[in-house]
């Protein structure tokens, strides 16, 4: 059985994480200890919360971000961040002042900023995902399907890593794709069906 | 583009689920566990989920109850009732809520909404305001499940909600809650107008076309029911179709 990291920084209910992954036939390992990250098969970096005090609980844990690192880059182990884990992997967040991320995707995370009056942040609901780019990540996924989504940061980067958008606020992106790692905007442990196919997908890779 | 949600809500009080009329008259309406596996099934939107007795009897929110609810839902969840402490919402999300709803707790310490923002982000922090609406038509706040007035106008408490970092308002008439007949419609378009969070109607919906007209004129972002759906028929795929047939954006 794939074991796959859940890492908790208090940030969050990681619960809802672990049991997707659980029901969906993954060993889920709720952890936020270096050596024990490094025996996973796959890390998902959950979150909700402010951007820079995700960082300070996240560098402030023994070795675990260049753990994180190392098992990205040397061993090839997929990593999927969701939401507030999402963004940090970002290169520089504007939530809470300025700070440095964990800079898997190079990419910025700015306020969400409305481009019609009906817009109102924080962005609350389903809205759809639509792909610009092909991934294993979508994978028996339909275009264009609702997701579900909590949150007024968004990242912003380069083409190249893009793989979805969502039209809100002039159109974000909502899924970010670098090698094996990904990160998506929505919460898939939320979605429903959908978003169980997506975590299925993402645990298939590790 | 975003959908509007269609939100079940559920009451709890005592190990049930209970319904009311104008936070009284309580019906029992059948087991939490049952009922959200039924949501869950039907894929709806959201859950809101409230521990009404919590605050009158002055106890803790039911961690358990939430823990074990939370193990079949795999929808985003609010709960809310008797949160007072920034403990109580680290529990809560812990056990599996995505959100909070507080009320009497957000109305005797405003600063809790900035330490729950603070914390753990504005998109969990919603703020839940319970209103009667005086003969002169003046809307006024009544907390611990309706039973005390406050003095504090809906419009002036959402606004400074929203300064203070809540995600979203969910807004309840309570001269409306339970009589399926319709939504109270003038705060709810106040409050939608003078606040950019948004907002949630809650209190009185019949049948679909409240629903449309909360959304439609009221402005709200989604519109949160108990009644019909425990006690008509109706369904929430049903409210859904008849929106998409009057081109309101909804999740099918």
């Amino acid at each position: 059985m794939k074991k796959i990291a859940i890492i908790d920084y208090g940030m969050c209910n990681i619960d809802s994480v672990a049991r997707a992954v659980e029901k969906l036939g993954a060993a889920p390992l709720i952890t936020d200890i270096a050596h024990e990250v490094a025996q996973a098969d796959g890390i998902i970096l959950p979150g909700v919360g402010s951007f820079a005090d995700a960082m300070k609980e996240l560098t402030s844990r023994d070795d675990l971000i260049q753990t994180i690192k190392y098992r990205i880059q040397t061993h090839g182990t997929p990593f999927l961040g969701i939401c507030l884990g999402m963004q940090l992997m970002a290169t520089i967040g504007y939530e809470g002042g300025k700070t440095s991320g964990l800079d898997l995707i190079p990419g910025t995370i700015r306020h969400l900023e409305p481009v019609i009056a009906e817009e109102r942040i924080p962005h609350v609901g389903w809205n759809e995902v639509n792909r610009v780019s092909t991934s294993p990540l979508f994978h028996e996924v339909e275009d264009r399907l609702d997701f579900y989504f909590v949150h007024s940061y968004h990242f912003q980067c380069d083409p190249q890593y893009v793989l979805a958008q969502t039209p809100y606020c002039g159109g974000f992106i909502s899924v970010v794709g670098k090698d094996v790692c990904f990160g998506v905007q929505f919460h898939p442990e939320k979605s429903l069906k959908s978003g169980a196919r997506i975590l299925t997908n993402f645990i298939s890779l590790c | 583009m975003l959908k509007v949600r269609i939100i079940p809500t559920l009451l709890y009080k005592n190990f049930g689920l209970v319904k009311g009329i104008s936070f009284d008259s309580w019906r029992r309406v059948g087991s939490a566990l049952q009922t959200i596996m039924v949501y869950s099934m039907r894929e709806v939107d959201e859950l809101i989920f409230l521990d009404i007795t919590a605050t009158g009897e002055q106890r803790d929110p039911d961690f358990e109850v939430v823990d074990d609810l939370a193990d079949d839902c795999f929808m985003p969840l609010t709960v809310g009732g008797g949160i007072q402490t920034i403990d109580h919402v680290r529990q809560l999300l812990m056990m599996g809520a995505d959100k909070v709803a507080i009320n009497t707790g957000a109305v005797l310490n405003p600063q809790l909404i900035k330490d729950i923002a603070n914390r753990f982000g504005s998109q969990c922090a919603v703020v839940s305001i319970d209103y009667k609406t005086h003969a002169n038509g003046v809307h006024e706040i009544f907390t611990h499940s309706g039973t005390r007035a406050t003095g504090l106008s809906p419009v002036t408490f959402a606004q400074q909600a929203e300064e203070m970092g809540a995600g979203e308002i969910l807004l309840t008439s309570i001269d409306r809650d339970g009589t399926m007949q319709g939504y109270e419609p003038d705060c709810l378009r106040q409050v939608s107008k003078s606040v950019s969070i948004p907002v949630i109607a809650s209190g009185g919906a019949g049948n679909a076309e409240d629903m449309y007209l909360a959304i439609h004129q009221g402005k709200a972002s989604a519109v949160a029911a108990a009644s019909i759906f425990h006690f008509t028929e109706q369904t929430p795929l049903e409210m859904k179709h008849y929106l998409r047939g009057k081109n309101i954006p909804v999740r099918l």
